[in-house]
Order: C-alpha cells, then sequence, then structure tokens
C-alpha cells in the first residue's frame, strides 16, 4: 500500500467518527424511559385518545386545543364518541398526569424535545 | 484516400450541442469520419520504437487487423494500469457524471458531439471497465452502466481518445478533479498496445528517438537552419550573432522543441533566442544548443508514460554528455508538462547538475533545483527585472497583442504571470481576453496532443472554435492583430486556425517579440520586425 | 439506455425497497430480520465495504506528480503566486483540500456555455453564469449532513448537547399558526425542506439539460430516488404517519449497544424507513457514492505542485530503451563532421 499512513489514519478519523454512536453508548446504561402512571391515571383507563395516538400525537392535540381555546374561546372538546371534555392542560391532563417529572419530562428528555407549554403554563407542584 | 474537404465557417458553425433525446450512447457505434480522425500509424515508425503489431491498417475500413487475442491484451494493460496509476483507478470509480465538465471541452463546443463531453469520453472506458472489474457492472450490466468490450468499443475508444487533446480543462472544473488527460493517456497507452497509434503521433516519436527532433531533422539540416537564422538576423539588424552546437563545457544546455527551428513562425522565436544569446554573451552567458537532444517536445507522451521516458532522457543524457551546470527549455507546451511534472521521476535524479543560478543576475531558480530545468521566459523575466537587457517595446507598437495560454503550461504548471510579465516590457499594447478563456481556464489550439495533422483539419477547426472566438473578440474590440503563445504546437496550429476564423491575426511567440524589441550592441536602425514587416512609423520608408 | 428506461428502472428498484419491509414486517410480522439484521448488515458492509475499497485505492500508487495547477506557480518573490490553487507544499494542499471537501470549490467555477450563430453564420460562444448545481449540491449534502447528526437523538443516550443545539437552530422556524393550525408539528426543520428541494432539483436538472441527460446512468437516478423516498418516509413519519418514538430510540440505542431489541408499537412505516437507509449504505462502496472518500485521494487536487524542487521517485519506475548518443552519432558522424558539429570519435 502506498500512503499507507495517511489512508490508513483518515481511514481510522472517518470510520470512527461515523461509528461515534456505537462508541459513545458502550458502557452507559442508556435506559429507556418508563412511563409511571399515577393511581388516579390508572383508574381513569381511558385518556382523551386511545393509548397509540395519544403516545405519538398527544401534542397535536394540545396544540388544537390552544388555538381554538385561545383565539376562538371553544373551551369544549367532543370526542367522537360524545363525550365532552374541558380543553386544559392543567386543569384535565394534569388532574390524572400530576406527575410532571415521570410522565411527561422523562420521555421528553430522553428524544431531546422541548416542548412549549410551560412557557406559559405553570408546572404543577409535585407531590413526592 | 479521397481528399477531405473541409467544410467553411459558416457551415461548420453550425453546432448542435443538445445529444439526441432518445438513443442512448451504449447503443450508438462510432461513425469514423473523415476530418476528424487522423491517419493510422504506419509500420516502420512503430516499428522504430519497437512498439507491438506495427501493420498497415485503415481506420475506415472494418478489419482492423488486430491480433487475436485482442481482449486479453486490452484486459491484461487495463488490469496493469489499474495497479500502477492511482488516478486511474480513482477516476474509473468516483464519477458522478454532475455534467459540470460537459461543456467545458472545446471539442464538445466546436463539433456537439455528445462523446467528446470529458464525462463521456471517460465513461467509454469507464463502461467496460465495469464490466470486467466491478460486482454491479458484472451483475448488473446496461443498468449499471457497463458493456462488453467489442470490436465497436474499441473502434469507439481510438476514435475519440484521438480526439482529446490533453488539455485538462475538464479537470479544473471537476469537483473530484477527475483529469481526463490521465484517462486519455492511459487509454492511449491500451491502444498502442494494439498496434493502434496515429501516425502524427508515430512518426514524430520515431524521429524523436532516431534523429533527436520530431521532424527527423539530421544534425547538419539543423546546423543549416540556424546558420540561415544566422543571415536572416544579419539582415534585419546588422548584427552577425554567434551560437554554438554540442560545444562541451558549456555552462548551459539549450533544449528547444523542433518546430521553432523548422516551422513559421515559430522560425521567429527561434531567432529571438539566438538573439538573446548573443546579447547576453557579454554579460557572461556561456550557452549551447544540441543536435541530439534538439526536441523539447515529447510525442511519446502521447503514446505512453513509457515513450515519453524514452524520449525525455535525451535531455539529462545530453546534459551529462556535455558537462553543463544545467537546462535552459524554450517555449513549449506538453514539454514543459513532462519536464515540471514528470522528467525528474522518469530520468532523475539529476545529481550531475547543479542548482540553476543566473549567470547575469545570479538569481537562484529555487523552484527548478530538483530538475536543474528552467523555463526560458523565467530566465528572460528575471532579466528584465533586473534591468539587464536594453528594449525598445516601441518597435512592437505595429503589433496589438493578447495572449494565448498554452494548456500544458497553464494547467500543469501555472505559468502565468512569468509570460505576461515579458510580454509587457517588449511591447506596449497588450489586451487580455475573456477571464473564461485565460489562464487556468484557457481553451486548448485545438490541436494539441499530436492532432496537429492535415487529415483532420475538420476537427481541428472545430476544437479551436472556442479559442478563436475569444480573439476575435479582443480582435473587434482592441484591434488585436497578434497572438502571442509560448508553445510551439501553437505556433503551427493557431495560425491556421486564424486564417480559418479570424484572418487579421497573426500568431507569434514571446521572445520573437523580445528580440524585436531588444537593442544589439552595434546594431543598424531597425525598419523592419524579425518578419521583414514594416515597424510602427516606417511604412513609408519600407515603400521607397 | 435512453433516460425513460433509466428512470424506469431506478424507480421501480426503489419501489421494490418500499415493498420488501412493507411486506416483511406489514404482512408477515419479520420485525427482528427488517430491525436488527438488516440495520446490522448494512452497517457491516458499508464500514467493510469502504474499508475495502479505499485500501483498493491505496494498493495502487500514484507514480507522477500530477496536480491541476489552477492558479500561478511559486516563482520569483516578486511574482504572487496562487498558495491554494497551485499549492508548492502540504499547508497548501491542506486548504485546498478543505476548501474542495466543504465548499466544493471547482464546482463553483462551473459556467454554462452559450452557443449562438448570427444569421450570417458567425458563431459566439459565451459563458453564463450557472452556480446553481454549485449551490444544489452545497445545500444538499449540507442538509443530509445535519439530518443525520439530527438523528442522533435516536442514537445516544443522553443525546449530546451539540445534537440539541443543531435542533434548536435547524427548527427556528415555528410553524402551526393560523390559518394552518396544527401544521408542521411538531417543529419544522429547514434541512428537511432543504434535502427535499435539492434532491428535487438535482434530479430535474438532471433531465432538463440535455446532456446530463444523456450521461445519465440508472446508477445516477437510483440514489437520488432512495434519498427522496428516504426523506419522504422520514417526513411522513414524523407529520402524518406518527410512530412511538421513544420505541425507535429503544432499538436503534439497542443495536448501537449490540444489544438489539426490537419494541412493540413501531408502525411499518418506521420499517420502511429503516430499509430504504440501509440499502442507501449498504449500495454505498459500491457506487459513485464513494466520491466522498474518493475526493481525498484525488491526485490532481493532493498533490503539491513542486515536482521540479522536490524528488519523487515512481515505485514502479523501470530502465527503457533509449536512443543513446553514441547509437546517434554512429548515425550521422559523417554528416555532422562535415558539418562541422562537434563529435565524439572522428571515425
Amino acid at each position: 500500500m502506498y500512503d499507507g499512513g495517511k489512508i490508513i489514519a483518515g481511514l481510522i478519523i472517518g470510520i470512527g467518527l461515523l461509528m461515534s454512536p456505537f462508541f459513545y453508548n458502550a458502557g452507559k446504561a442508556a435506559k429507556a424511559p418508563e412511563r409511571v402512571l399515577t393511581e388516579k391515571a390508572k383508574q381513569a383507563k381511558e385518556c382523551i385518545l386511545d393509548k397509540a395516538q395519544m403516545t405519538a400525537s398527544h401534542f397535536k392535540l394540545l396544540d388544537e386545543w390552544r388555538h381554538t381555546v385561545v383565539r376562538d374561546g371553544q373551551r369544549y372538546y367532543k370526542r367522537a364518541d360524545g363525550k365532552v371534555l374541558y380543553k386544559s392542560l392543567q386543569v384535565t391532563c394534569m388532574d390524572c398526569h400530576s406527575n410532571k417529572a415521570n410522565f411527561c419530562d422523562q420521555c421528553h428528555n430522553y428524544m431531546a424535545v422541548t416542548p412549549y407549554c410551560w412557557d406559559c403554563h405553570i408546572a404543577p407542584e409535585e407531590k413526592k | 484516400m479521397a481528399k477531405v474537404t473541409t467544410p467553411k465557417p459558416k457551415e461548420l458553425s453550425n453546432i448542435e450541442h443538445s445529444p439526441p433525446l432518445m438513443k442512448g450512447w451504449m447503443n450508438t457505434p462510432a461513425e469514423i469520419r473523415p476530418g476528424i480522425y487522423c491517419y493510422a500509424s504506419k509500420p516502420k515508425n512503430l516499428e522504430v520504437l519497437g512498439m507491438p503489431y506495427p501493420k498497415e491498417w485503415n481506420p475506415e475500413d472494418d478489419d482492423w487487423k488486430l491480433p487475436e487475442n485482442w481482449k486479453e491484451i486490452i484486459e491484461k494493460g487495463f488490469k496493469d494500469r489499474l495497479d500502477r496509476f492511482r488516478s486511474f483507478k480513482l477516476f474509473m470509480d468516483i464519477c458522478v457524471r454532475c455534467g459540470a465538465c460537459a461543456d467545458k471541452c472545446h471539442f464538445f463546443i466546436g463539433s456537439g458531439d455528445p462523446k467528446n463531453m470529458p464525462v463521456l469520453r471517460a465513461e467509454l472506458i469507464r463502461s467496460v471497465y465495469r464490466k470486467k472489474f466491478t460486482k454491479g457492472g458484472k451483475i448488473f450490466g446496461k443498468f449499471a452502466g457497463a458493456r462488453e468490450l467489442t470490436e465497436d468499443v474499441l473502434k469507439e475508444w481510438w476514435y475519440y481518445l484521438y480526439q482529446c487533446t490533453e488539455c485538462r480543462r475538464c479537470s479544473v472544473f471537476c469537483p473530484y478533479g477527475i483529469d481526463t488527460a490521465e484517462v486519455t493517456i492511459i487509454g492511449r497507452e491500451l491502444t498502442n498496445l494494439l498496434g493502434l497509434n496515429i501516425d502524427w503521433i508515430a512518426a514524430p516519436a520515431a524521429n524523436c528517438f532516431r534523429t533527436g527532433n520530431h521532424l527527423g531533422i539530421q544534425p547538419h539540416a539543423y546546423k543549416d537552419m540556424l546558420d540561415f537564422f544566422v543571415d536572416e538576423i544579419e539582415d534585419v539588424t546588422g548584427v552577425r550573432v554567434d551560437y554554438s552546437l554540442n560545444r562541451k563545457g558549456a555552462e548551459i544546455l539549450f533544449v528547444t522543441p523542433s518546430g521553432d527551428v523548422f516551422a513559421d513562425p515559430g522560425t521567429y522565436t527561434a531567432m529571438g533566442y539566438l538573439m538573446l544569446f548573443h546579447y547576453l554573451q557579454s554579460q557572461g552567458l556561456d550557452i549551447t544548443w544540441s543536435t541530439y537532444a534538439s526536441e523539447g517536445g515529447n510525442f511519446g507522451y502521447f503514446t505512453s508514460h513509457e515513450t515519453a521516458k524514452r524520449l525525455n532522457a535525451k535531455m539529462y543524457a545530453e546534459a551529462k554528455r556535455l558537462g553543463v551546470k544545467y537546462i535552459i527549455g524554450g517555449e513549449c507546451g506538453h514539454m514543459w508538462r513532462v519536464l515540471n511534472q514528470y522528467m525528474d521521476t522518469f530520468n532523475g535524479p539529476a545529481d550531475f547538475l547543479e542548482e540553476p543560478v543566473s549567470p547575469i543576475t545570479g538569481t537562484k531558480f529555487e523552484n527548478a533545483k530538483s530538475t536543474k530545468m528552467i523555463h526560458l521566459v523565467e530566465f528572460t523575466a528575471d532579466l528584465i527585472k533586473h534591468n539587464k537587457l536594453k528594449l525598445d517595446p516601441s518597435r512592437n507598437d505595429h503589433l496589438k497583442v493578447t495572449l494565448h495560454d498554452s494548456c500544458n503550461t497553464a494547467r500543469g504548471m501555472g505559468f502565468l504571470e512569468e509570460p505576461r510579465y515579458v510580454i509587457n516590457s517588449v511591447c506596449n499594447n497588450f489586451y487580455e481576453m475573456p477571464p473564461n478563456t485565460i489562464r487556468e481556464q484557457t481553451f486548448c489550439c485545438g490541436s494539441g496532443a499530436g492532432l496537429n495533422a492535415g487529415e483532420d483539419m475538420e476537427l481541428r477547426m472545430r476544437g479551436g472554435l472556442p479559442r478563436a472566438n475569444a480573439v476575435r473578440h479582443v480582435n473587434e474590440k482592441y484591434g488585436v492583430n497578434m497572438l502571442a503563445c509560448i508553445c510551439a504546437i501553437d505556433r503551427a496550429a493557431l495560425p491556421t486556425l486564424m486564417d480559418y476564423w479570424v484572418p487579421e491575426v497573426q500568431v507569434t511567440g514571446v521572445h520573437e517579440m523580445v528580440a524585436n524589441a531588444l537593442v544589439l550592441e552595434g546594431e543598424k536602425e531597425r525598419t523592419t520586425d524579425l518578419r521583414g514587416n514594416p515597424l510602427a512609423g516606417m511604412e513609408e520608408e519600407e515603400d521607397v | 439506455m435512453n433516460f425513460i428506461l433509466s428512470i424506469i428502472v431506478s424507480s421501480l428498484a426503489v419501489v421494490i425497497l418500499v415493498l420488501i419491509p412493507w411486506i416483511g414486517v406489514g404482512a408477515l410480522d419479520l420485525k427482528v430480520i427488517f430491525g436488527v439484521l438488516v440495520p446490522y448488515a448494512a452497517m457491516a458492509t458499508f464500514f467493510v465495504g469502504i474499508v475495502v475499497r479505499v485500501i483498493d485505492w491505496g494498493r495502487s500508487p500514484v507514480p507522477f506528480r500530477i496536480p491541476t495547477t489552477a492558479g500561478q506557480q511559486w516563482s520569483f518573490p516578486w511574482i504572487k503566486s496562487s498558495p491554494i490553487d497551485n499549492p508548492k507544499g502540504t499547508l497548501g494542499v491542506v486548504v485546498r483540500m478543505i476548501f474542495e471537501v466543504l465548499l466544493f470549490r471547482s464546482l463553483f467555477r462551473n459556467t454554462r456555455l452559450e452557443y449562438r450563430r448570427a444569421s450570417d453564420g458567425t458563431p459566439s460562444v459565451n459563458y453564463e453564469w450557472e452556480k446553481w448545481l454549485w449551490l444544489a449540491a452545497l445545500v444538499f449534502h449540507y442538509s443530509f449532513f445535519v439530518i443525520f447528526l439530527r438523528h442522533f437523538r435516536f442514537f445516544m443516550e443522553p443525546v449530546p448537547g451539540f445534537v440539541k443545539l443543531l435542533e434548536s437552530l435547524d427548527g427556528f422556524m415555528q410553524m402551526g399558526v393560523l390559518p394552518l393550525n396544527g401544521f408542521g408539528l411538531p417543529g419544522v426543520y429547514l434541512t428537511d425542506m432543504l434535502l427535499m428541494l435539492a434532491v428535487t432539483y438535482l434530479f430535474l436538472r438532471r433531465l432538463y439539460v440535455s446532456q446530463t441527460r444523456y450521461i445519465s446512468l440508472p446508477a445516477d437516478y437510483f440514489p437520488l430516488f432512495l434519498i427522496l423516498g428516504l426523506g419522504f418516509t422520514g417526513i411522513l413519519m414524523r407529520y402524518f404517519i406518527r410512530v412511538d418514538i421513544t420505541a425507535v430510540k429503544q432499538l436503534a440505542v439497542g443495536l448501537f449497544k449490540f444489544n438489539p431489541t426490537v419494541p412493540d408499537g413501531i408502525g411499518v412505516i418506521f420499517y420502511i424507513h429503516l430499509f430504504l437507509i440501509s440499502a442507501l449504505i449498504a449500495y454505498f462502496p459500491f457506487s459513485k457514492l464513494m466520491h466522498f472518500a474518493g475526493i481525498f485521494l484525488s491526485p490532481t487536487r493532493n498533490l503539491s505542485n513542486n515536482s521540479r524542487f522536490k524528488r519523487h521517485i515512481n515505485p514502479w519506475n523501470y530502465p527503457v530503451k533509449v536512443h543513446t548518443y553514441e547509437e546517434y552519432e554512429d548515425d550521422f558522424r559523417e554528416a555532422m563532421v562535415e558539418a562541422g558539429i562537434p563529435v565524439e570519435k572522428e571515425s
């Protein structure tokens, strides 16, 4: 091989950077978050929408609520099955999910998501 | 062979740059057209160099008299070259066909033939590479851009490899630096394995090998020419210049392309060299010409790296035999590409020579301390900078000059400012062509790399169109009437090109203008330039 | 092969690449194969393939110094040289390479031929401004790079700071305002849009410019379509057919920790996205995409123009037959003597 030193060094740097996720994660716990439901949430058995939808798209629902409440003054949400809910993050959502740290933040931190909910809303005081 | 007529400029300029819409290039075999191709190499010329498979053949015939195992020969030659040249291997692999090079080639601009796009010229070879040497090509065939090597493909190679002047303009624009010259050089090596050269390369290469210069001029005839120049110079200047030939013990060996000695207007450049050397004699210049190394140009380079090395070897051999300290090279294009990028590696180390130092100014040419070979224009620029030449630039006032950067010195060396400095010192009217056509983006004369024959005149006029177009621009805008260059092929090719496209413009070497301006000791009042044309303000006296 | 056939073939190939995981996971539930085995195989092919290819390049020497000199050589102190375009040493080469790799300097020189012919047949050759290819190429490569780095939030736990920074810069445009309630949630990334735009441009340019249309192979359309598919599935997944991304991250981190898990709750769309990127990286070492590594080795760019003052050795240099002076003099001695040219031997 010719210019072997330079070529191998280049390969090591290049491949090393591309493989950095392997090195970065090695030896780290990297525990996946587990959603913790409060007793109240468990008892409720159902959320606004079904669980898969809530997991993947809760922010969409919240955004819709925000718009319709703030701009249109519509405070009530009629679900497909006819059940009417009061549109409020703090009053409705956080009523069951009062454990923000374990319910919201865990996953948001895991995925490096920074929702702007709490720019305006006051996070509930958590009961230890 | 029927006489080939070249279309008139106004017909030839009817060029379509859009390739066919529906028919792909792989299904379009090359149509070998008179006026475009150069005649086949004659067997006697290949024999002189010991090249394989010398034979009489005609590119227009179906039968190219290939050896039975020609495919094996190509395949083996291909493999060898992949193993020897990283450039070749890499350039086979990494092209993304972005098309940046496509409209940069003078042959594509002038012909519209899509296979003259640098990318496609290389694809002709790449397609075979993929079939032979890559898994994808073997499995997916045409879908991976691969195809079998057939006789049609080989003919297509030959036809288009000898329509490339190795000018490297495309490589300036390629985002990966893919250099079609490199592909052409190696592709031509492959065709030479089967005895498929063109005679305008094979004959000069054979001549260079045996007689020392590409025209096959024997030593005494060479001397006759120099003597003739001495007479001519005396007619114009009244001074009889002195020169020496094959002289042992000289300090410097001078090597220039033989075209300067034997073909107008290069001959005027050669007179320029003689006058400059004579002028400097009294200041301590001790220089000799050589008949053995009487060719700076290297026609081997258009054949193969090996042949290039064989021909180039003469310069160091002669320098050693004569016992000189270093070598000065004349105005030549590809000669300087070889000298700059190959010579030391080919035939060095030149440890029997010394690092070049100008005997007149004492300037050390540090940029040549390994090859020990400097460019005459460098040498002259240094003299002018140090005020060692008495110059009267007004003696070039009848000229309005522009400079054609030779492809090889521009893109294989970066020799851009030195000639401009010299020209601006010896003449008062210098105008640049548009920036897209000079310096590193300069356009080829259209006849380089061995294509300066008569039978491919149409190709040459097409290839030279972009250059001629730029010359016409400055001709119309500033009245430019003289195209300067530092290349012997240019001096041979450009006059024809100018006659065809811009008949008002003539061609000169830089040292011809230096000599016009150079005030020799004891000279008579000059009324004409070296060509016998009246100087500005002298027209009337001439008429008497 | 004409361009229509090339496009059909390469788009068909991408369609098949979409269908394989769709059927494999959607119908046959082969999650372990498509979530674990395929990505591992693809990564192995990618890394091994690149190393093998680059080392293969390295096994061929660079016998001659052949830099393309795109500027004034280094000569006299009073002549300004171009240390970058015509480098005389390592520093210049490094800068030149940085410009090439990071800014596509050579492509920036691009122009467009404008050929006209006057009514009397006089031709005129002109060069017009043409930086679109350069711009699209630059936008494409940087967008791809940023998107790749942003994906590190799936690859690394905890997520490193630079990824968060990149995300906030890339997503600075907050969408989802009237009249498009809910559109662009979660935040829209600039690079997503730029990538899709640039790839679409590069594809259309191939078709629109008659010369590139003629030279393009299926191998040129295929990666473009693959990357379009990759971007399209990614956008679908983010905005329209959402999946549980914490589960996706578990899968990804599992792969990088050599402790693969296949959590539930990940929709087929993710497996299609994963399969397409696997196909892209597995294809990488065998394709023109190797220009990524090749640019670093290009002898016309990574060599300095110093061969007149520094000696270089060709490792396979071999002796050749030359025509010696003695042979030459033997041929012409008589004539030389007669002409008064000095000779070594008088007879």
